[in-house]
């Protein structure tokens, strides 16, 4: 069930219209104080309630219905059919300087207060590495690679999980059949599933989906980091990189030629020129468009127990 | 030789003929066989309750995790698709080999072969995170996936062997519906209705043959694909333990012989329950089988050598943690412990002519076929358990995989129902194509169509 309006439909047709609606669509959840706030919106879709709503639509008209004929409509993401198109023009990068990560683990916690994610699925990993015996190890955050020639969008058997013009790797978890092939293909441990029904706020659970939100999370279907694309069509950053305290992350945009950590504004190849950047696993050719920059230089000393860590460790004990 | 006996005359062939309808009548379930149905019917209740409960759970009632998110329902999978290939090596192999030992053999390989294959579909859907979407196989399939390769493979194949079970089996139904009396309605009603009107005809009987030609011919490109693309389900992905071109050839090779294990499991119950199939299944097939399954076993030695030798002599990173943990590590006891009794042990008494003889070849068997669903535990979970990048930030139990009792209820509850199948298929069908020992023993066909589903 994904009745999106066309208003939704609309904004992702291109940027501009895009955020004219998005406005539009503000006002119009601004002026209906039913249920909730925020960004999403869920109406019932129940019988008449016989309470009455004014409502503006897009071309500006007042109109009176009953509050109970509101479909379900959530802001940001784009039907599954529609997410399948990525953002016209766009080629998305990012960029993780190794040098800057102290395990601040900021970064994961934005993802899952954003993501709605339970501690023990983690989209986003920091692994503790360490290329030698005698080499120090560091701190390597992971989020999905989006690769270019992505093995989980090869091995797929229903075409619920692919690969967009804009670079990003998304999944339709109203067709994903849950066979679990692609966590098997991602050399990179990146994909979660759901073993059982998810636990999510109940009008989280009853919003239509959408592949650019991730959510609701079903049961059954397997998941992952999608690169924040409802926060990328609102020219926003994805929530890992907004919110790294060290300026880890880059993100851009490769047909630009620009990466940005919200502090600093980068030419993406220049970067990867002076700094030596690399990408994971090269040799498996899975083309990656995650770039990471060696951790030299390091604005932080290694230190193995960070706080977060620790707490951490603690919760996986109890659970 | 026992299997060799040949008729003199007409009188002594159609005597042959109706003693050898006599001996395969279907009989009704003596106390040990009630005892085995009731058994195995408690044993899908109770794995067909646990599904239940995973359907209405998820998968979380399993052991599986993000970490090791394939576990025995995989294993069992290809446990079964496996044991199915022994089919199309008997009945078709065989057959266009021109062995003149494998008549009695055939029905019995295929009954398995089919049970097999059919609970390998189930036990495919079983693992699916969402069964219910089960038609987006076909409304968004897509080719470039080897599941999708599977599915087409394995289809055809349950077809190819159900045809080549079922025309054979055709005399033997009308048999039964002209023949058995004192039997309820519906059984009556299965038999007319299963022997679309067989008349005993030559015309039928040469056109049985043909179809039964032709399938064998189509069936073994057929089977062959079957495992090699199971096996691929590993091979095409980036894993230490599956990254391997030499895969789709070990797998054949193992499913060879875990077949022919199987056949030979069969054919020594059926003797030791059924009174006179001695005649049938005399010491010479279970010699014979015995020769075949260590020819087979080679072949599958070989394949493990080159599988495990040569990354073993190189220990390249990753793929060397998995070997390690293999050879001397955390799964080192069950390793070995299939690598003797699954292949070493059943190779060394199956060479000597006292090994073949019915018990201890029963026994190798047996070991042959628990070694072989282990074996395939091996290749799925180990290899789960070393991913690329390391074990770190996640929930301590997506460390360790252990099937849960909800798991092991369920993926035995597969196994049983294809033995209750089987037994089912035994209990109501001839398991001996008479016309086809009967042929093989030299009986003339003129004498076979003519006196074949005569009363005596």
């Amino acid at each position: 069930m994904s009745h999106n309006s066309d208003e939704t439909n609309k904004h992702t047709e291109g940027e501009h219209s895009g955020r004219r609606d998005f406005l539009k669509f503000g006002l119009l959840t601004a002026g209906l104080t039913a249920v909730g706030g925020g960004l999403t919106k869920v109406f019932s879709e129940e019988a008449d309630s016989g309470e009455k709503v004014k409502v503006l639509t897009t071309d500006g008209m007042l109109v009176e219905v009953d509050a109970a004929h509101l479909k379900k409509h959530d802001c940001c993401g784009a039907s599954p059919d529609k997410s399948r198109e990525g953002i016209p023009g766009k080629k998305y990068v990012m960029v993780i300087d190794l040098s800057r990560c102290k395990n601040a683990l900021k970064c994961q916690k934005a993802c899952q207060k954003h993501h709605l994610l339970p501690e023990q699925d983690k989209w986003l990993k920091v692994y503790k590495m360490q290329d030698a015996p005698e080499a120090s190890p560091y701190w390597m955050p992971k989020p999905c690679l989006h690769c270019d020639k992505p093995p989980c969008v090869k091995v797929c058997p229903v075409d619920a999980t692919f690969k967009r013009s804009d670079g990003l790797v998304l999944i339709d978890n109203e067709r994903c059949i849950g066979c679990r092939f692609c966590m098997a293909a991602c050399p990179y441990s990146t994909r979660t599933f759901n073993w059982e029904e998810p636990l999510q706020p109940a009008n989280v659970a009853d919003m239509s989906y959408s592949p650019e939100t991730s959510t609701p999370r079903k049961k059954g279907t397997v998941e992952k980091c999608d690169f924040c694309p409802d926060m990328l069509k609102q020219g926003k950053l994805p929530h890992c990189v907004s919110s790294c305290p060290n300026g880890v992350y880059y993100f851009g945009d490769a047909n630009e030629d620009t990466v940005t950590n919200g502090d600093e504004t980068l030419r993406f190849k220049q970067l990867l020129k002076d700094k030596a950047g690399y990408r994971y696993m090269e040799s498996l050719g899975t083309e990656p468009s995650v770039y990471y920059l060696p951790p030299v230089n390091r604005l932080f000393p290694f230190e193995e127990e960070e706080p977060e860590e620790k707490t951490d460790e603690k919760a996986e004990q109890k659970s | 030789m026992e299997d060799s006996i040949k008729p003199t005359n007409e009188l002594e062939a159609i005597d042959m003929l109706h003693r050898y309808n006599q001996d395969m009548l279907p009989q009704k379930f003596g106390k040990a066989g009630k005892i085995w149905v009731i058994i195995l019917c408690v044993i899908i209740a109770f794995g067909l309750f646990n599904y239940v409960r995973q359907l209405r759970q998820g998968l979380s009632i399993t052991g599986l995790s993000d970490t090791v998110s394939w576990g025995i329902y995989i294993s069992n999978f290809v446990f079964f698709v496996a044991v199915s290939l022994v089919g199309s090596l008997i009945t078709a192999v065989l057959y266009l080999l021109n062995v003149n030992w494998r008549a009695p053999l055939t029905r019995i390989s295929e009954v398995i072969a089919v049970a097999a294959i059919m609970f390998a579909g189930i036990i495919i859907i079983v693992d699916m995170g969402r069964p219910d979407r089960i038609l987006n196989m076909f409304i968004h399939g897509r080719i470039q996936s080897p599941i999708v390769w599977d599915v087409i493979v394995v289809m055809t194949y349950m077809v190819i062997s159900i045809l080549l079970l079922y025309f054979p089996l055709l005399p033997s139904i009308a048999f039964c519906r002209d023949t058995l009396t004192n039997i309820p309605k519906w059984q009556k009603k299965m038999y007319t209705l299963l022997s679309l009107g067989w008349k005993n005809k030559p015309e039928q009987y040469k056109l049985v043959k043909r179809a039964v030609t032709i399938l064998s011919v189509m069936i073994i490109p057929v089977a062959l694909s079957i495992h090699t693309v199971t096996s691929w389900l590993f091979a095409t992905t980036y894993r230490p333990g599956w990254d391997s071109t030499n895969f789709g050839a070990y797998f054949v090779a193992g499913a060879f012989m875990v077949g022919a294990a199987a056949v030979i499991a069969g054919m020594s119950v059926l003797r030791k329950f059924y009174a006179r199939y001695d005649e049938y299944f005399t010491d010479k097939h279970f010699d014979r089988m015995g020769k075949l399954l260590v020819l087979l076993s080679f072949v599958y030695l070989y394949f493990t050598v080159n599988e495990y030798f040569i990354p073993g002599y190189k220990m390249k990173g990753e793929e060397g943690a998995h070997l390690r943990e293999l050879f001397i590590g955390q799964y080192a006891p069950m390793f070995w412990a299939v690598q003797l009794f699954g292949m070493i042990i059943p190779i060394i008494v199956l060479m000597f002519e006292r090994g073949r003889k019915p018990v201890p070849i029963f026994i190798m068997s047996i070991f042959v076929i628990i070694g072989a669903w282990f074996k395939r535990y091996l290749i799925v979970v180990p290899t789960m358990l070393h991913p690329f990048l390391p074990l770190q930030q996640i929930p301590e139990s997506a460390k360790h995989y252990f099937p849960t009792l909800a798991e092991w209820s369920i993926t035995t509850a597969s196994l049983a129902g294809a033995l209750l199948l089987i037994t089912l298929f035994v209990r109501y069908f001839p398991i001996i194509s008479i016309w086809e020992v009967a042929e093989e023993r030299g009986i003339p066909h003129d004498t076979i169509y003519e006196h074949l589903n005569e009363k005596s």
